[in-house]
């Protein structure tokens, strides 16, 4: 563990080295974030809610999406790099090292001003608590946590999976992007706005539904049955078959000749 | 104890025609060729071997170490290390081995050496009197004592490449894979590499693997060696052993002054220049001091010289011999 430790903060030290350019990348990132929140705000200026959900309910989905995935993004982010220690051999080099190959690959890369997206979540939370009317209990607040806690680790996997594409084609494939990026565009709503088929899929596919539609019908006291509170957890057997194809695309490994 | 049975592995590799048309086409059907990088390969190298893995380029030898350090999975076939399959136990396998790539660094770009060191000390989870006592002991055989604070980018390739075996060794491995440590290295550089290993070797036991294109690595290093060639094994054996296998014939250059002498017709002449020249001839047929007897009584000779083949002639028969 020290070792990640060093390497995390030698990573952090880096770049608290160029401290102008870190606060700018940061403000950067809390200002793209902000327009998607003022797109919300102007929505609920003209109607007064979306598919039954009000305007606090839809900040609060919002908050829950963004703080998860700029957790996510911040330890799965650096597998963007994936795709370039590919093609220029350098995994080899991470290969003989007996440690864990994705924690030897995402310590290095973590960018830290991705805390300026998690710290607008913050905010955007502060903004939404008051106005949403949920009713709080020592319950709903561990419901919450957990659909962060959780919800992180599903945009993790699905960096992840993003990554693990590149043992196939090498190249990087934005499209996939949709799978991350897009993903925190489509969050900032229930996901049952999406109609019926894009909910199915959203629950048994890529079960981002689990930790944030399901788990919301709880804390606003329209459902109260068990697995609406348990859905974040189901959530994380997401991580199974992840691995697996992680797994499988490192056995198909062919490396560069040298 | 390194053991390889059988070990296949073939790689798919997409197949297209130069031009505009033929890529848009590549894009949508595909052909691939199929390259068998290896086929069949078995070999077995004991502990506190020195073996030098030759081939000319594309023959499988960076296959070969890559499976050897659990890059690589084979399609067939098994390998065994110290008893573990590199490619399933690869943690455990890798904590045992050194690999220096000599295109490739192992060292942070940016950071001084020594912090490269302490980093891979942390990675191998070396106990810190044992990494002292090897920075202390590989700082003096390599001398990278004014080298250890600067930083990696601005060192030259010679420095760099002692600091990337200091590297490699930090953790006591039992087994160093060396794939092509001396390329691009100046003539005072590639002896200090040399030596360093041999003496590594005399004194730790550590079992080297060494490919390289440079056949004096081989002279001065290996004993035994592999030769690969269109993904199979070629040859095995000692050195010495193959150079008499290719040709026994030894090389005599003469320095005289005067008239050229006349010829024996056991010689075979190689060159000739004003006042020295260069013949081969087979010393069962002809020994050395008949030959140097013939030269003296023929002409005034002033100096003589006498080789064998040397490797490099001998690798290129051997590769012509197997049509590589």
């Amino acid at each position: 563990m020290r070792l990640y430790w060093n390497y995390f903060l030698m990573e952090f030290k880096s770049q608290m080295q160029y401290k102008v350019s870190f606060f700018l990348t940061m403000t950067g990132q809390f200002l793209t974030a902000f327009t998607s929140f003022l797109g919300i705000r102007f929505l609920f200026d003209k109607i007064s809610g979306v598919d039954d959900f009000s305007y606090g309910q839809v900040l609060l989905c919002f908050s829950v999406v963004m703080m998860s995935f700029s957790i996510g993004e911040l330890a799965g982010g650096g597998l963007a790099t994936f795709p370039g220690l590919l093609r220029n051999g350098e995994l080899d080099r991470i290969l003989v090292r007996p440690r864990s190959i994705i924690l030897q690959i995402i310590m290095p890369n973590m960018d830290f001003s991705r805390l300026g997206l998690l710290l607008q979540a913050i905010i955007v939370l502060g903004i939404a608590i008051p106005v949403s009317g949920v009713v709080w209990t020592w319950k709903k607040a561990l419901v919450f946590c957990l659909m962060v806690a959780c919800g992180s680790v599903v945009f993790f996997c699905l960096f992840l999976l993003v990554a693990a594409f590149a043992f196939f084609t090498v190249q990087s494939l934005d499209f996939l992007n949709i799978f991350t990026y897009g993903m925190r565009a489509f969050g900032k709503y229930p996901f049952s706005v999406y109609g019926e088929a894009v909910l199915k899929v959203l629950t048994f596919v890529i079960p981002l539904a689990l930790i944030q539609y399901y788990p919301l019908l709880y804390l606003l006291d329209r459902e109260t049955g068990f697995w609406f509170m348990a859905a974040p957890l189901l959530s994380l057997l997401f991580v199974i078959p992840c691995r697996w194809f992680y797994r499988f695309g490192l056995r198909h490994y062919q490396s560069t000749g040298s | 104890m390194i053991e390889f049975t059988k070990v296949t592995k073939t790689y798919r590799v997409a197949r297209r025609q130069s031009g505009m048309g033929n890529a848009v086409k590549s894009f949508f059907s595909r052909e691939y060729n199929t390259v068998n990088a290896l086929r069949d390969v078995s070999f077995t190298i004991r502990d506190g071997e020195m073996v030098g893995y030759i081939g000319p380029n594309g023959a499988g030898k960076s296959t070969t170490i890559k499976i050897m350090c659990g890059v690589l999975t084979p399609d067939g076939g098994t390998c065994t290390i110290n008893g573990r399959i590199p490619y399933q136990e690869r943690t455990a396998h890798v904590q045992n081995i050194g690999v220096v790539f000599g295109q490739r660094s192992q060292l942070w770009w940016d950071v001084p050496v020594i912090d490269s060191f302490d980093l891979i000390r942390d990675i191998y989870r070396v106990e810190e009197s044992v990494y002292r006592k090897n920075v202390r002991e590989l700082t003096q055989l390599l001398e990278l004592e004014e080298i250890l604070q600067t930083p990696v980018r601005t060192l030259s390739l010679g420095q760099r490449m002692r600091c990337e075996i200091a590297a490699s060794l930090l953790h006591d491995p039992k087994v160093l894979f060396l794939d092509e440590p001396t390329i691009g290295l100046d003539a005072v550089s590639k002896i200090a590499v040399r030596k360093f290993i041999r003496d590594l070797n005399a004194k730790k036991g550590t079992t080297v693997v060494l490919t390289t294109h440079d056949m004096q690595d081989i002279e001065a290093l290996t004993e035994r060696i592999l030769l690969i060639g269109k993904g199979r094994i070629l040859l095995d054996g000692k050195l010495a052993d193959l150079k008499k296998r290719v040709s026994d014939q030894k090389t005599m250059v003469i320095r005289y002054q005067g008239t050229p002498p006349a010829l024996r017709d056991e010689m075979e002449l190689v060159s000739a220049a004003p006042e020295t020249m260069t013949v081969r001839f087979a010393p069962s047929r002809l020994p050395v001091p008949g030959a140097i007897a013939h030269f003296a009584a023929a002409t005034q000779l002033l100096d003589v010289s006498v080789s064998d083949i040397t490797t490099e002639e001998m690798v290129a028969t051997m590769y012509k011999e197997y049509h590589l």
